[in-house]
This record gives structure tokens, C-alpha cells and sequence, in this order.
């Protein structure tokens, strides 16, 4: 299982990364794997403001489903699109493809509470 | 919780294979191995192989078996012959399901219940209480679950995977009929059942075998594609099929003529527990019933969800999913009889939303 050194994490696992005040949003690779096959996502508009630990859309496997929690507040500023008609690629490319939503940040010093790739795979050793 | 859960003989095998276990009705069981849909592709496709063991198994034996088989349940089991199985359930006296059952019946005097796994006990007591009450003599009940190992061998590649490991011909065990015979040289009763909609075969042997048995039937369907197949797949593969499962579709406060079943009540067949509630319910015109529904919007309808008909809620969902052979949301739905009618629009709440579903005949997914 694969956690990148340059990604923030969330404890919902939700994965972050940061390009100036734009941050890109997925679940891990963790979260994937625990869901099993993702047969449905829905995400919020363009335009919707989200805010820190509050669901901003769900994912469903054959069996679950499941809240996908905003990392950061701010803004959505772009959604993948292609998810809903191909939501395996959450299985197959979590990190890449598989990507959710973009957030314009609102308050960057929420980025400090996140967890590092080091942190987040000792989060999930206990959780586990 | 897991040092309470029971195992099946083939629990250990299962991690090995690297499946995902869950607790299911106070078994550990694998929910999945390689995933949820390819285990189900393989099976509609080719075959797939299921540890079932955790299925309860009662005998009743006497010269009397046959008027206890009948009190006990909805189904006319004088109209079995040796080798033949009956799908049937088991009442209370107010209609509801005790349970719904396999009966296989090996001659006059000997019957076997195949129960669910959760309500074997369940089921073993209400049994015993109704053989009390009935003043019958000459039978016997047996709780033999221990005793049995039960795997399930399922898709269109089965009976040519099973023939490689048998003598007999199993062209001769027809659909709801078996046999007692020797598969890999171990004695099994090979019964023409399942869950999944597919030809295929429910093998009953004796709990030691279980380890050996799986191994050689993996082995020889390798070349097919034969895969180990967890619950997750079996519960969509029976949904596709608009089977009931209990605890969901029947349960003690659904009759078996509200979840469908009426096919499998033999009001004329004379008395048996639940009889008098099934005669008033008919007679009456029940309430709700269970319809099949298909999404016609993007989302998956899952059990409790509220179903509308317009602005008034007149139902709810009993079990849904996202159809693997589909890729749609379908459903089973209880809903008031008024709106149970076939092609008719209804929505389902799904979060914040309302969602069209049309109502259609299972099976969703044909032959």
C-alpha cells in the first residue's frame, strides 16, 4: 500500500495535496482498499463552499457507504468529472485518476493540522 | 467479538486465500476475496465456489416424519418423492416467518431441513415446541449442523468442474433433486440448488472433509476460471434474482404472502402453524407486498431507504445494490399494495434526494 511522501493526510482518510492556495482532495489508498469495488460517487458543485471535517460527498462500494470529509475549508473550484461515470478509478488510481474535488483554501493554516505520510500510516497501525 | 464467533471447517483456508472475514449472523465468513464483482462475473460467467457451511441442517425421522414435516411448514411436502427438495417455510402462528427452508426428502420416514445459519437455533427450538405440541409419536428431530460441511459449487461451468470428481452421471440429478453420492472419494449428498440463479450444486459433507474437498474443486475448475466467491457476491447474485433472504425480504413480521411467496403456501393442503393468519391475511387482501425496482436515475438504493410515491412515503427498501450484470441500482422493496403495480414510477430517498425507480418483475437479470 502506497502513501506519498509529498500528500497531507486527513484521520477519514482523505488525502491532500497542496499547490499554492488550490488543494487537490481523493481518499487513500487505505480507504480504497477497506471500501472494495467503488460503484458510485457523488460530488458537490462548483461553487460550494465546504468546510473542514464536514462531508462534501460519498462514495460507495457494492457493500458501503461512505462520507468523504473536506480536509480544508474554502471553496470547490473544480470536481473530476469523469468520477461518476468511471468511479472504479478510485480503486485502480487513488492518488492520480481517481482524484475527487480541488478546494481554493479559505484559511491555510488548516493545512498545519493535517498529517504527514509518516503520521497518517501510524494513525491507521492503531486504528487497525 | 471474533474469539466468539463461530468457524466454519474452512475458516483458516479462507485467510490464506487472502479473503476480507466479517461476522455474519455469529459466523466469521469471508464477505470477499479477489472483490465483490469479479467474484460475481465469474460466477454468472463460469464458476465460482462458496464455504456455506455455516447453513443449519435438522433431520426428521420416524414413520410419523412426513405428518411433522407438514405441520411445521407452508409447503406441501406430500407431494416430494425420495430425492426431491422443496423450497418451504416455517411459520408462526400469526403468519410471520420463523424461517424459509430446503427440505430434502431421502425416503418416507427421513426428511432434511437446510436452514439459515443465523437461526438454527432459532429454528431447532421452535421445531422441537411445535413436535411437542402436536402430540406426534413416531418422529424424531436431530439438529445435525456440526456434523455437515456445505459447499457450493455455482455458474455454467459447475457440473462440467464437478463431473471431473464423480462417477455417477449428474445429468440425472434434475434441477431441486439429489443424490447421495462420491465426489473425490468422499460420500456427499449432491443436491441441484442455490442462491445465485445459475445451475450449479450444493455439496453436504461431513465436516472433515470440508479442507480436502475445497482444495480438489479449486484444482479442477482452475482451467474454467473457478473462483472462491464470498458472501458480498452471494448477496448480489441472489438480488439480481429476486431471492428473499430472511431478516430481510420475510422475516417474523412479513408473511410469506406478502414477501411473494404465496407459490410455496398450500392453504388446501390441510392444517399446519400459521395456517389460520395465512387464510385470514389472503382473505382479506394483504396490505403490502413485495415488488422489485430498478433505478432510473444514478444511485443505489439501500435497505431502510424510504420509498414515495410522490410526496407520500409508502414504503421502504428491503435490500438494494449496485447490479453487478446491470450496473444499475435495483431493489426489493414492501410497499402498500395500492402502488404495487407493475411499470408504475416511484421514488427512492436516497440522502437528501429523491430518485425515480420503476417497478419491475424480478429477476432483474434474466437467463
Amino acid at each position: 500500500m502506497e502513501f506519498p511522501e509529498e500528500f497531507k493526510y486527513t484521520e477519514e482518510h482523505e488525502w491532500v495535496q497542496v499547490e499554492g492556495d488550490l488543494v487537490i482532495v481523493g481518499i487513500t489508498d487505505f480507504a480504497q482498499d477497506a471500501l472494495g469495488d467503488v460503484v458510485f460517487v457523488e460530488l458537490p458543485e462548483v461553487g460550494t463552499e465546504v468546510t473542514a471535517g464536514k462531508a462534501f460527498g460519498v462514495v460507495e462500494s457494492v457493500k458501503a457507504v461512505s462520507d468523504v470529509y473536506a480536509p480544508v475549508s474554502g471553496t470547490v473550484e473544480e470536481i473530476n468529472e469523469e468520477l461518476p461515470d468511471a468511479p472504479e478509478v478510485i480503486n485502480t488510481s487513488p492518488y492520480g485518476d481517481g482524484w475527487m474535488i480541488k478546494i481554493r483554501i479559505s484559511d491555510p493554516t488548516e493545512l498545519e493540522e493535517l498529517m504527514d505520510a509518516t503520521e497518517y500510516q501510524a494513525h491507521i497501525a492503531e486504528e487497525h | 467479538m471474533t474469539d466468539t464467533m463461530k468457524q466454519t471447517p474452512l475458516n483458516a483456508v479462507h485467510k490464506a486465500l487472502g479473503a476480507r472475514m466479517v461476522p455474519f449472523g455469529g459466523w466469521e465468513m469471508p464477505v470477499q476475496y479477489a472483490g465483490v464483482i469479479e467474484e460475481h462475473l465469474a460466477v454468472r460467467e463460469r464458476a465460482g465456489l462458496f464455504d456455506v457451511s455455516h447453513m443449519g441442517e435438522v433431520e426428521v425421522s420416524g414413520p410419523e416424519a412426513l405428518a411433522l414435516v407438514q405441520r411445521l411448514t407452508t409447503n406441501d411436502a406430500a407431494r416430494l418423492v425420495d430425492g426431491q427438495i422443496q423450497y418451504s417455510a416455517l411459520c408462526y402462528p400469526d403468519g410471520g416467518v420463523v424461517d424459509d427452508v430446503t427440505l430434502y426428502r431421502s425416503s418416507a420416514t427421513h426428511f432434511l431441513f437446510c436452514v439459515n445459519a443465523s437461526n438454527t437455533d432459532k429454528d431447532f427450538a421452535w421445531m422441537q415446541q411445535v413436535h411437542a405440541e402436536s402430540g406426534i409419536k413416531g418422529a424424531t428431530l436431530t439438529n445435525r449442523s456440526a456434523e455437515f460441511a456445505q459447499l457450493a459449487l455455482q455458474g455454467p461451468a459447475a457440473a462440467e468442474i464437478l463431473g471431473r470428481l464423480t462417477s455417477g452421471p449428474l445429468t440425472s440429478i434434475r434441477y431441486y433433486h439429489f443424490s447421495q453420492g462420491e465426489v473425490a472419494g468422499v460420500p456427499t449428498l449432491i443436491s441441484r440448488t442455490g442462491y445465485t440463479g445459475e445451475d450449479g450444486f450444493e455439496l453436504y459433507i461431513p465436516a472433515s472433509a470440508a479442507v480436502g474437498m475445497w482444495n480438489r474443486l479449486l484444482e479442477a475448475g482452475r482451467a474454467d476460471g473457478l473462483m472462491p466467491i464470498g458472501l458480498g457476491a452471494r448477496d448480489t447474485l441472489r438480488l439480481e434474482k429476486g431471492y428473499a433472504l430472511y431478516g430481510h425480504e420475510l422475516s417474523s413480521t412479513i408473511s410469506p404472502l406478502e414477501a411473494g411467496l404465496g407459490w410455496i403456501v398450500k392453504l388446501d393442503k390441510g392444517d399446519f402453524v400459521g395456517r389460520d393468519a395465512l387464510l385470514k391475511q389472503k382473505a382479506a387482501g394483504l396490505p403490502r407486498r413485495l415488488v422489485g425496482l430498478a433505478m432510473e436515475e444514478r444511485g443505489i438504493p439501500r435497505e431502510g431507504y424510504p420509498v414515495y410515491a410522490g410526496e407520500k412515503q409508502v414504503g421502504a427498501v428491503t435490500s438494494g445494490t449496485m447490479s453487478p450484470s446491470l450496473k444499475n441500482g435495483i431493489a426489493l422493496a414492501l410497499i402498500e399494495s395500492p402502488c404495487a403495480v407493475l411499470d408504475k414510477e416511484l421514488l427512492v430517498g436516497i440522502r437528501d434526494r429523491k430518485l425515480r425507480a420503476k417497478i419491475v418483475k424480478p429477476p432483474f437479470v434474466k437467463k
